[in-house]
């Protein structure tokens, strides 16, 4: 007996159907708004450029991002390498705690910064023990911290998983041979390391890009970042057309970045490792 | 730390045991040293900072956001359980997750069945694009949405908010069940039609229950990220229809209203319990098999 059977792909219908109407066409629109339909221009972006306060901002964007990068590499290899050295049980420990920032509800999370960095907050008091006066709520390095709790599975998920496949026993025959084990370690763990540290680099700068969130809540408007620039123009502004640029142009970059940390990546999928954890607030 | 206590051999069975012998270090020729297990506890700290902060927060008597609070009290709960307006956000964010997650569920279910037997070009492009929206910046995708929906007059609605939010969950659902897919026969199918099912039985009674497990997991991931989502609820709320985010967002930049420390609390307990069961779960039986 046989069954005419309907063909497979119809199965994807719904959802392309779905994503075309909530994703693609309301991009598609913004890139047609962009070059200034019905007469076609690059006005659009060539004023991103020239008026002055765009590139002021993408340059703090760029520059919070790097920050940000710095803290998660910092603090995302130690943890990374020791998750690689532990019984599997600790290792387990570790993979949990990793992952708390992504079920960290983002204004429970945000909350929660505000309360830590404020004036008269825990570490206001601390500084103040030893007469120094440091406000982080309100400034780049208050936005950094909390952008890289967030960011940081983004760098240890890909670094363990490079660093996991790295055989140790290379290690021990250097250190037989005489090396110590710091030249030991930078000769041979960290090049074997490079694809995977690379990959995480790439991924937590391009994530950092576009936080609105954050930076809306713990930094100031005079120090406002892209995402709330993008945010200002579409809202309070109704600039459409710059503010479609503004975002494509965003978006072009992340993609590129994204694309990017996937090839160099290699067995660590950039993309792999964003779907395993949920990405708030990208 | 735990140690495995396998991990001390002498260095000849080591080496014999091979791969594994890799990761089975002998304590003494290579130690971990205590400045990197003070930083890893440190990191781990940090990141577990808010969620430490939020809670103590939430018992607190006062009507500011002073940390640590001067007096413990249940006002913050009290006051989020009968507030009519925190109330009602909370409805409309279970509102919203729920149909949000049954959409993106169904269509991504649909999708990673149909994506599982195809190769070549245009499945991976199908596949590129149901993943794309995880990483487009969620501001871009907000702005882009807002201005699209305003003239579809969806802004404020309750369906322009379930479509938006269901289009970015559908990437969790596809991923989960992929790998749930990634140990199915696709022969079974055939043996369940040669044994006369329809397709819609075979679905219920082969599939689903060999799948079922990754839907689930995927069904959670799309609640999840509705329910919490902020950046497009900013754009998409109005004064007649707003999510508890927008509430929570409107907390402590509006009004200075501590009870977002007593809804950021609940949620965070919350979602954590829907999260570590599974995993706690799970992880018992990986070491038991180890």
């Amino acid at each position: 007996m046989t069954r005419r059977r309907l063909p497979q792909w119809l199965l994807l219908v719904p959802a392309l159907a779905l994503l075309a109407a909530v994703l693609l066409f309301p991009l598609g629109q913004s890139l047609v708004r962009s070059l200034g339909a019905p007469d076609w221009t690059l006005d659009h972006y060539v004023s991103l450029f020239t008026d002055g306060v765009t590139l002021t901002i993408l340059g703090r964007t760029a520059g919070t991002a790097a920050i940000v990068t710095v803290i998660a590499i910092l603090l995302g290899y130690p943890y990374a390498y020791l998750m690689t050295r532990v019984g599997p049980r600790t290792r387990g420990v570790l993979l949990v705690i990793v992952l708390i920032p992504f079920w960290t509800s983002v204004m429970a999370r945000n909350f929660a910064w505000i309360v830590i960095l404020q004036r008269g907050g825990p570490v206001d008091s601390f500084f103040r023990m030893f007469g120094l006066d440091v406000v982080l709520y309100g400034s780049v390095a208050g936005v950094a911290i909390a952008m890289s709790q967030v960011l940081l599975p983004f760098m240890v998920l890909p670094l363990y998983s490079a660093l996991s496949g790295i055989d140790r026993r290379l290690l021990l025959a250097a250190r037989g041979l005489g090396s110590h084990p710091l030249a030991a370690f930078w000769k041979i763990y960290w090049p074997l390391s490079r694809g995977g540290v690379v990959a995480g680099l790439i991924l937590v700068f391009t994530l950092s890009l576009g936080f609105y969130v954050t930076p809306a809540l713990l930094g100031t408007p005079q120090q406002s970042l892209v995402a709330q620039l993008l945010a200002q123009r579409t809202t309070q502004l109704l600039d459409f057309p710059g503010a479609s640029a503004l975002g494509i142009l965003v978006l072009v970059v992340t993609l590129v970045l994204v694309a990017w940390a996937n090839r160099v990546g290699g067995s660590v999928s950039a993309l792999g490792v964003v779907a395993t954890g949920r990405t708030k607030e990208r | 730390m735990a140690q495995t206590p396998s991990g001390s051999g002498t260095d000849t069975t080591t080496l014999a045991a091979g791969a594994r012998g890799a990761r089975r270090r002998a304590r003494s020729v290579d130690p971990i040293p205590w400045w990197l297990v003070a930083i890893v506890v440190v990191v781990a700290l940090y990141f577990m900072l808010p969620t430490l902060f939020v809670i103590p927060m939430s018992f607190s008597s006062a009507s500011t956001f002073q940390f640590p609070p001067k007096g413990l009290s249940l006002q913050l709960y009290v006051n989020f359980f009968t507030d009519p307006v925190w109330l009602r956000s909370l409805g409309n964010s279970f509102l919203v997750a729920i149909l949000a997650a049954l959409l993106a569920t169904v269509v991504g279910t649909a999708a990673a069945l149909g994506l599982h037997s195809l190769t070549g070009r245009w499945a991976r492009l199908a596949r590129t694009l149901l993943m794309v929206s995880i990483v487009t910046p969620g501001i871009v995708l907000a702005v882009a949405i807002y201005i699209t929906f305003l003239q579809w007059r969806l802004v404020g609605t309750p369906l322009g908010y379930v479509l938006a939010h269901a289009a970015i969950g559908v990437p969790f659902v596809l991923v989960s069940v992929t790998t749930a897919l990634g140990g199915f026969d696709p022969k079974l199918l055939r043996a369940s039609a040669s044994l006369g099912a329809t397709p819609l039985r075979t679905f219920l009674r082969v599939t689903m229950p060999l799948i079922g497990r990754g839907i689930v997991t995927g069904a959670i991931f799309a609640f999840v990220t509705s329910f919490d989502e902020v950046v497009i609820a900013l754009f998409l709320r109005s004064p007649l229809f707003q999510t508890l985010p927008v509430q929570m967002y409107n907390s402590v930049t509006v009004e200075i209203d501590p009870t977002i420390a007593a809804s950021s609390s609940l949620v965070v307990v919350a979602v954590t319990a829907v999260f570590l069961i599974p995993q706690l779960v799970g992880g018992r039986k990986r070491t038991r098999r180890s």
